[in-house]
């Protein structure tokens, strides 16, 4: 069993503190992936986590040992680095075998462990090359197969994948987890990138400025977010968010522009007078004729498109709503030119309240 | 048409300007070098001759008068060059093995005061040897280490390790952090990730910290001439100052002992240019 356990994790870099007391407990087992934008903290609760920073207050634990003053070593953990860090005067198959002698394992069984790893990332062909005579995704294969071979307690990725172009990208993204499905061991991922993290993750445990905003599966995320933050983070476009009032306990006065009723879902949680920001995804704002149309509150808008996007099975509108350029998508999409006005569905049910005060969630 | 020709015209006056540069320039380095190896295959007449003669005559008589007995112009070679030898690599091994400490430390740690140490080093390599030399004979003559290896190890090693901080400070610094990183995460101590990793990658870097600081010591005369008097501690290029008479200098044996001075500067150079060579090492991280 080797869960890991931070509470009130600390990190100060002289005055500043990069990481204010940070609770998280993951499970044995479970993919975690620590999101955000740069700077928020996630890289250093990597870091502490693996014991390359001093932890300047709390606690972590792996698998119920305390190991905050443990050095890396004897942490039994392993970690791919985001520029890989293979030893550049060393082979793949030395590469791959270097934490089993340093542990003074015999030859056979370092053996045997190499060609296990090298199998699993189909590194064969590669073994005796040295890292630079290796392109991107290898060098990341080997990086990941370093990482395995010891057969760690956690898996720790710092930011993996962000030195590799697009296609490679998503390519290795699959193997990840893949890896994931076969090891099956705890894995805490590092990653500036929402897709990552939504494709990749059990749990995104969503930071911003040294503190944890949101824990959840990332459909926890996706359809809840707990604040203006998460919402616009996490998804892709981001959510559309326009300024609003509530005129009465019924009705959203959009910034200067058309007034919608209350989504269901917040009524009576809202006062009359208070200002707030009304959420939804493009997936939600829909062209009358190429929606999915199902039940539900839905309230019509009529609007001027600016931009168009085709992406193939969708089209992405571009539009105004009282002043705020928001996104639409469009379905089975037919050719729009900038300019046309058209009809569109609101699915008011899909919508997010959020207070314009505190940027936070209203919800039941 | 007229553009590209005189485009092309430009482009072959600036390469052979180029070229002409590089030659002089490189006859400036090697003539001297050049001109004393074939002194010291000509006889004396020769070497005299105004103007220079250009087809020279070939004799080994000044090495046989070198190698020869004190009374026919012998100098005792095999003692200077076994002080040498002696004197450069020991003091070499110490100063790398500071420098490179020194070098790391300044390379991977933050600690209070570090850019002021680092300039002040430097600062002492702009103190000229020569300066240093009659301060150092006092202490050293008072503390009776005049004269003998380890006087002049002790210098030179003094003599040669900021620059070798300051040189494998820059290779330290080009090794991304990450690899000892992984290295200690892959269950080494801060002391083994050093030496299986991060000073393998930094060979080159300490290669030629290790030559600069082996040819500045081999080199020195300055100091030297002052550290050092008989011939249990005499260095070669001191000993070049044997060919000096009071009205005369034997400049075909100060040549042919120059030449046994450069060659083994130049073997040394020759086997360690393969490192010299950087950039073999780098690919382990993103490239």
């Amino acid at each position: 069993m080797t869960e890991v356990c931070l509470s009130n994790v600390v990190k100060d870099y002289g005055k500043f503190r990069a990481v204010h007391g940070i609770d998280l407990s993951i499970q044995d087992g479970e993919f975690v992936v620590l999101v955000g934008p740069s700077g928020c903290g996630k890289s250093t609760t990597l870091r502490m986590i693996a014991g390359l920073e001093d932890i300047s207050g709390g606690e972590i634990t792996i698998g119920g040992r305390v190991v905050n003053d443990l050095p890396p070593r004897e942490r039994n953990i392993s970690m791919v680095f985001q520029n890989y860090a293979l030893y550049p005067h060393m082979t793949v198959r030395e590469n791959l075998g270097f934490s089993l002698k340093i542990a003074k394992a015999d030859a056979a069984r370092i053996g045997a462990a190499v060609k296990e790893a090298a199998e699993i990332l189909g590194l064969n062909e590669l073994m005796d090359r040295k890292p630079s005579e290796l392109s991107g995704g290898q060098r990341q294969r080997v990086a990941m197969g370093r990482a395995i071979v010891r057969h760690p307690d956690v898996f720790l990725f710092d930011e993996p994948l962000s030195n590799l172009d697009a296609k490679l990208r998503t390519q290795m993204r699959v193997e990840i987890k893949k890896l994931h499905q076969r090891v099956g061991n705890t894995i805490i991922y590092v990653t500036h990138d929402q897709v990552e993290a939504m494709t990749l993750a059990d749990r995104i445990v969503l930071m911003r400025d040294g503190h944890i905003v949101q824990v959840g599966t990332p459909l926890d995320l996706f359809n809840a977010p707990v604040s203006t933050f998460v919402a616009t983070f996490i998804g892709s476009p981001p959510m559309n968010l326009i300024d609003g009032r509530v005129t009465d306990a019924d009705t959203i006065s959009l910034a200067g522009g058309p007034a919608v009723p209350v989504p269901v879902g917040v009524r009576g949680l809202v006062k009359s007078g208070q200002k707030i920001q009304l959420g939804f995804r493009a997936d939600n704002l829909m062209p009358d004729g190429h929606s999915v149309q199902e039940g539900g509150e839905m309230t019509a808008l009529d609007l001027t498109v600016t931009l168009t996007e085709p992406l193939g099975t969708e089209t992405l509108l571009f539009t105004e709503v009282a002043g705020t350029e928001v996104q639409a998508k469009m379905l089975n999409p037919r050719p729009v030119r900038p300019g046309e006005t058209l009809k569109f569905h609101l699915m008011l049910d899909k919508c997010h309240v959020f207070d314009a005060a505190s940027s936070e969630a209203i919800r039941r | 048409m007229d553009h590209n020709l005189t485009h092309r015209n430009r482009k072959r006056a600036l390469k052979t300007l180029h070229f002409i540069v590089l030659f002089l320039t490189m006859s400036i380095i090697c003539i001297p070098g050049l001109w004393i190896v074939l002194n010291s295959f000509r006889p004396t007449v020769e070497i005299m001759a105004k103007p220079p003669v250009w087809n020279p005559s070939f004799t080994l008589e000044h090495y046989r008068a070198m190698f020869g007995g004190a009374g026919e112009g012998g100098v005792p070679v095999f003692s200077y060059f076994r002080n040498s030898l002696i004197v450069s690599v020991t003091s070499t091994l110490i100063a790398i093995l500071i420098g490179m400490s020194g070098g790391y430390a300044f390379a991977r740690y933050r600690f209070k005061g570090k850019s002021g140490y680092f300039v002040g080093l430097m600062l002492f390599r702009a103190v000229p040897g020569v300066a240093l030399s009659l301060p150092l004979f006092i202490v050293f003559a008072r503390l009776g280490i005049i004269d003998t290896h380890f006087g002049l190890i002790l210098a030179y090693v003094a003599m040669n390790v900021p620059f070798t901080i300051w040189l494998t400070d820059g290779f330290f610094r080009q090794i991304p952090k990450e690899l000892h990183e992984a290295a200690e995460i892959d269950g080494c101590t801060r002391w083994q990730a050093f030496w299986r990793v991060e000073f393998p990658v930094a060979r080159s870097g300490v290669a030629s910290a290790a030559i600069f600081a082996f040819l500045t010591s081999w080199n020195e005369f300055a100091l030297a001439s002052q550290l050092t008097r008989s011939v249990g501690s005499k260095t070669m290029p001191v000993g070049l100052l044997d060919f000096t008479a009071e009205f005369t200098i034997n400049w075909g044996g100060m040549c042919a002992l120059a030449v046994l001075m450069i060659v083994p500067a130049l073997i040394l150079t020759f086997i360690v240019q393969k490192h010299l060579i950087a950039g073999l090492t780098f690919g382990g991280v993103k490239g």
